[in-house]
């Protein structure tokens, strides 16, 4: 039952092989047993996931069920869902009950009929690439458990590598849903900014933040994007479109594809055994039909250091609200105001969050902000250009998500900028605002390597096809790791 | 010594008639139990977006129509960074580089009488934003409490070129805002409850001098006796300073109405850095020629506009009609009057309503709106004078009799009372016989050169007709006589 794909679930719940509460009960024993070490979940509440799996039954009984309705799924602990912890992996949050549903979480639950098993670990606030800086403790990676599952989505991905979940919510900044995918063996969809709601999930960088859906196939990723995407009037960044079918086109053959390669994501600084992976993967494209074309990013180098500035100043500002004033951890001793504040902040955020933090404020102070602020959204406009230009040649860009594989958990903790560069693939996406992906394409020395895929905005019908047809042709994503029966 | 200049620029809070707030659905009446109408978003509860209410904006786009500013095409809000526990964002969602509203002026009505000038005041900008919190701090056993009703409230922030020279200036630009905001119906104007304040930035100059003095800011006057209290406080003490050898430093500060000063409350030095960028939640604001034609269509006539057309159509002065259509009230009042009185008194309408009934309510403390006397009676009062049926004199009489309500109207007390002037020619010629024959010195008095008993006959001959014979007709008859 684990090893199903969300079509053959929701087909078994149809056809009354199971029921939802049978399916959540698997799950949820899953968890209790594997989860104590793997630390995928920060919050779990067994009773009211098996309610939500008993109004889903009611449901698929009435006749009035949805493709997924009763299907499970782990939810980041970054979306706010009503009578939940949402901690967003700190302990400025650790005892925050949220009183009201992300739009995310109202449309999964509530109008498709998911069944959340529970809140999944995350780097604290998102600012994380390895999981290490959340406040509930790390996420080990299921596939070798001294490593790291990437992050920040790190505790989605472990969940869904380890079988504790058919499928995850993630959320995507700068990498967060394909660099843990990546690393966890996995497919994971970043959309085109604005088109899954951000109201409910908690904000890092507002204008890069995207959820999107972590699952075991291409298939899968589209039926649950199918489910989470839509314009949301409480988001006033929400794009108006009309509803898609993101599975309608995963059959339609590759013939004539161009697949952009750039050669910046095809120079030093990629393990060499990533990148025969990688390589492998264009040839079996190639197999398949596709062409390949060279392409060029020239502004790519710049997209880490206009990153680092640009979330960090949003993140700033968004944090702000965690004051201790009305909600959330607060200092126990304090003398005045600004000591309630410092030492609420002081005590509540980890170090890498009070590291953007101090980024951030930095480079919007008066005197710095033209030097820094505007200078990293030139650079962004620059980098959206290459993406245009690279567009004209080509349908898909491909190369590697993540430089290197799963690294050893501790290895980078004290290396800042080595951590920041594990997403020196993924982060000009977000900067662009484009759809991303990430899927299976082999191992270097045991453990999954991940190939990225970038299409236009709005391809993400278009990505979802491209990866569907290489699953349909590769066992990579199949695989699963051992001991975890 | 040397003379002083004072230079004054002001920026206005108006709070907007929303029925929500400007970032979310939550309600804006005013006096609810604290805390009931702030909803997730004014509560800033993790990840809660902002969504802009268009109400907002049709007001701010009246506000740019009504002073003929520039509406912008394009503006951006951004945040304004920075710690108090009335702000539940950590910033407050402001425009900042490109603001709403752009350039425009008013014109505004200066001092009385003799002394009465007109001035144009131009502005700088004006833009949204949304208000704060409120902080408590008492009946809480030392701790502060915080109410988030207000949090979110749609705010216009109206910034004044620095182009007023005095106090009085300063008094009248901010009635002439009051009076506009109101008129067009973005703001209630209720400077008690905080829906309007003014922020008053101050600076002396030698005269003839180029370059503005060192500014100090007065934060917070929600009303128009603190705004001048303040500022010729300030004006005062920044003179002394100065004289005194002393240089004045960049400040804002407090006013305290009870000892009538101002005192620092922070310098430039210790002056936030509000870290301002461009809000990420929200897009830029774009407002094409379809919205701006939609809110011209729904305006009222403006006061630019009436006023143009009591000097065109009336033949009213410049400074009466600035005057007259300084607020609604009085401008509605105004029309009233001459909607009974006809046109063709326009003149003595305006008269009565900026001087007689003015004085009379300033007597009195009352504003127009409660004024005994109405628009109608007044009207039908300045009809009976231009119909010769009474003179001036008595008019006032009868207007002190409607104040009092002796009478439904003119009509009925000139009638009641006997009031109506004697026009009557051969009854005037009788009293005007009856006085020569009594007042034989004066008579002489007259022939021998001196105008004065001329006036003393004619005050003889009012008196015996109690003030009801026509002067004209008097001073006719009388010199006729005299002289034949």
């Amino acid at each position: 039952m684990i090893e199903k794909s969300l079509k053959e679930l929701a087909q078994a719940l149809a056809g009354k092989r199971i029921s939802s509460l049978e399916l959540t009960d698997l799950y949820l024993e899953r968890i209790a047993r594997l989860n104590p070490d793997i630390n995928a979940f920060i919050t779990v509440d067994p009773e009211k996931s098996r309610a939500a799996a008993r109004a889903a039954d009611a449901r698929l009984a009435a006749g009035q069920g949805g493709p997924l309705t009763g299907i499970p799924v782990a939810q980041k602990d970054i979306f706010c869902a009503e009578g939940w912890l949402t901690t967003c992996g700190s302990k400025m949050l650790g005892n925050f009950v949220s009183p009201y549903d992300a739009t995310v979480i109202r449309k999964l639950e509530q109008e498709a009929g998911l069944v959340s098993l529970g809140k999944t670990n995350m780097d604290e606030f998102a600012m994380g690439s390895s999981n290490e800086t959340s406040y509930f403790g790390p996420v080990k990676n299921p596939w070798d458990r001294s490593r790291v599952p990437g992050g920040s989505s790190g505790g989605s991905a472990a969940a869904v590598a380890a079988r504790l979940a058919p499928v995850a919510t993630g959320t995507d900044t700068g990498g967060s849903i394909r660099q843990p995918a990546a690393l966890c063996n996995l497919t994971g969809l970043k959309p085109t900014y604005g088109v899954v709601s951000r109201y409910g999930m908690i904000a890092f960088a507002s204008s890069l933040d995207q959820g999107g859906p972590m699952a075991r196939s291409a298939e899968d990723c589209a039926l649950l994007l199918n489910a989470m995407a839509g314009f949301d009037a409480q988001d006033s960044t929400s794009l108006d479109r009309p509803a898609e079918d993101y599975a309608a086109d995963l059959e339609k053959p590759l013939d004539g594809l161009r697949l952009g390669l750039p050669k910046e994501f095809f120079g030093e600084g990629c393990d060499p055994a990533v990148m025969a992976a990688v390589r492998a993967a264009i040839a079996e494209y190639e197999k398949l039909g596709a062409k390949t074309v060279e392409v060029s990013l020239p502004n790519s180098h710049l997209s880490v250091p206009a990153y680092y500035v640009i979330a960090p100043a949003e993140a700033s500002s968004n944090l702000s609200r965690f004051d201790g004033v009305r909600y959330g951890y607060r200092a126990p001793d304090y003398g005045s105001l600004d000591d309630m504040y410092c030492k609420t902040r002081a005590q509540g955020f980890g170090a890498e969050v009070k590291r953007r933090i101090l980024i951030g404020a930095y480079v919007l102070s008066h005197g710095y902000y033209d030097a820094y602020y505007l200078q990293a959204q030139r650079i962004r406009r620059l980098i959206a250009d290459d993406f245009a230009a690279a567009f004209k040649h080509c349908d898909v860009i491909l190369g590697p998500t993540s430089p290197s594989p799963a690294f050893k958990l501790g290895e980078r903790a004290a290396d800042p900028v080595q951590m920041y560069l594990s997403d020196i693939y993924t982060i000009a996406v977000n900067l662009a605002g484009l759809p991303g992906m990430s899927i299976p394409c082999g191992f270097a020395a045991g453990l999954p390597v991940g190939l990225q895929l970038i299409g236009d905005y709005f391809a993400e019908g278009r990505l979802l096809n491209v990866a569907h047809r290489y699953q349909q042709a590769t066992e990579w994503h199949r695989r699963a790791p051992e001991g975890l029966a | 010594m040397t003379q002083w200049e004072v230079v004054i620029g002001i920026e206005t809070h108006a709070q907007l008639a929303t029925r929500s707030k400007i970032f979310s659905g939550a309600s804006t009446a005013f006096g609810a139990a604290p805390n009931t109408q702030a909803c997730a978003v004014d509560l800033a509860l993790p990840g809660v977006l902002p969504v802009l209410n268009k109400g907002a904006v049709d007001c701010a786009i009246r506000f740019g129509l009504a002073i003929g500013a520039r509406v912008a095409e394009k503006s951006v809000f951004a945040r304004k960074n920075y710690f108090y526990p009335d702000l539940p964002k950590g910033y407050q969602i402001s425009q900042f580089e490109l603001p709403v509203v752009v350039g425009g002026a008013v014109t505004i009505p200066v001092g009385q009488g003799d002394k009465a000038y007109e001035k144009v005041v131009r502005l700088t900008r004006a833009h949204l934003e949304e208000d704060a919190g409120k902080s408590l701090h008492e009946d809480f056993h030392g701790k502060s409490g915080i109410d988030l009703n207000r949090a979110g409230t749609p705010l216009l922030e109206i910034v004044s070129e620095p182009e007023m020279r005095s106090s009085d200036e300063a008094v009248a630009y901010a009635k002439a805002l009051h009076a506009l905001v109101r008129w067009i119906g973005i703001c209630d104007g209720n400077m008690q409850e905080g829906s309007f304040r003014c922020d008053a930035n101050v600076s002396v100059r030698p005269k003839g001098q180029a370059e503005f003095g060192t500014r100090r800011e007065i934060k917070n006057l929600n009303s128009f006796r603190f705004l001048k209290e303040a500022i010729d406080f300030e004006v005062q003490w920044q003179i002394n300073e100065i004289e005194e050898g002393r240089k004045i430093q960049q400040a804002t500060v407090l006013f305290d109405p009870d000892s009538g000063e101002t005192r620092m409350m922070r310098t430039k030095e210790d002056a936030h850095d509000y870290r301002y960028f461009p809000d990420p939640d929200l897009l830029p604001l774009v407002i094409g020629a379809d919205w701006i034609a939609r809110v011209q269509g729904e305006l009222p006539e403006l006061p630019g506009q009436k006023r143009e057309r009591f000097m065109a159509d009336l033949g009213l002065s410049a400074y009466d009609a600035t005057t007259l259509t300084a607020n609604q009230e009085s401008a509605d009042y105004f029309e009233a009057v001459v909607a009974v009185a006809g046109k063709a008194n326009a003149k003595p309408c305006a008269n009565w309503v900026m001087v007689d009934l003015a004085a009379r309510l300033n007597k009195e403390g009352k504003e127009l709106a409660e004024s005994p006397v109405s628009a109608a009676q007044l009207g039908g009062l300045i009809l009976r004078i231009a119909d010769n049926t009474i003179s001036n004199a008595i008019a006032k009489k009868v207007f002190e009799a409607l104040w009092s309500a002796e009478g439904a109207s003119a009509d009925e007390i000139i009638e009641k009372q006997g009031l109506k002037q004697i026009t009557d020619s051969g009854a005037i010629e009788a009293l005007v016989d009856e006085i020569l024959a009594a007042n034989a010195a004066n008579v002489a008095e007259f022939k021998a050169g001196k105008e004065k008993a001329f006036n003393a006959l004619v005050g003889q001959v009012m008196k015996a007709a109690k003030g009801k014979a026509n002067p004209q007709q008097v001073n006719e008859l009388l010199r006729r006589k005299l002289q034949g």
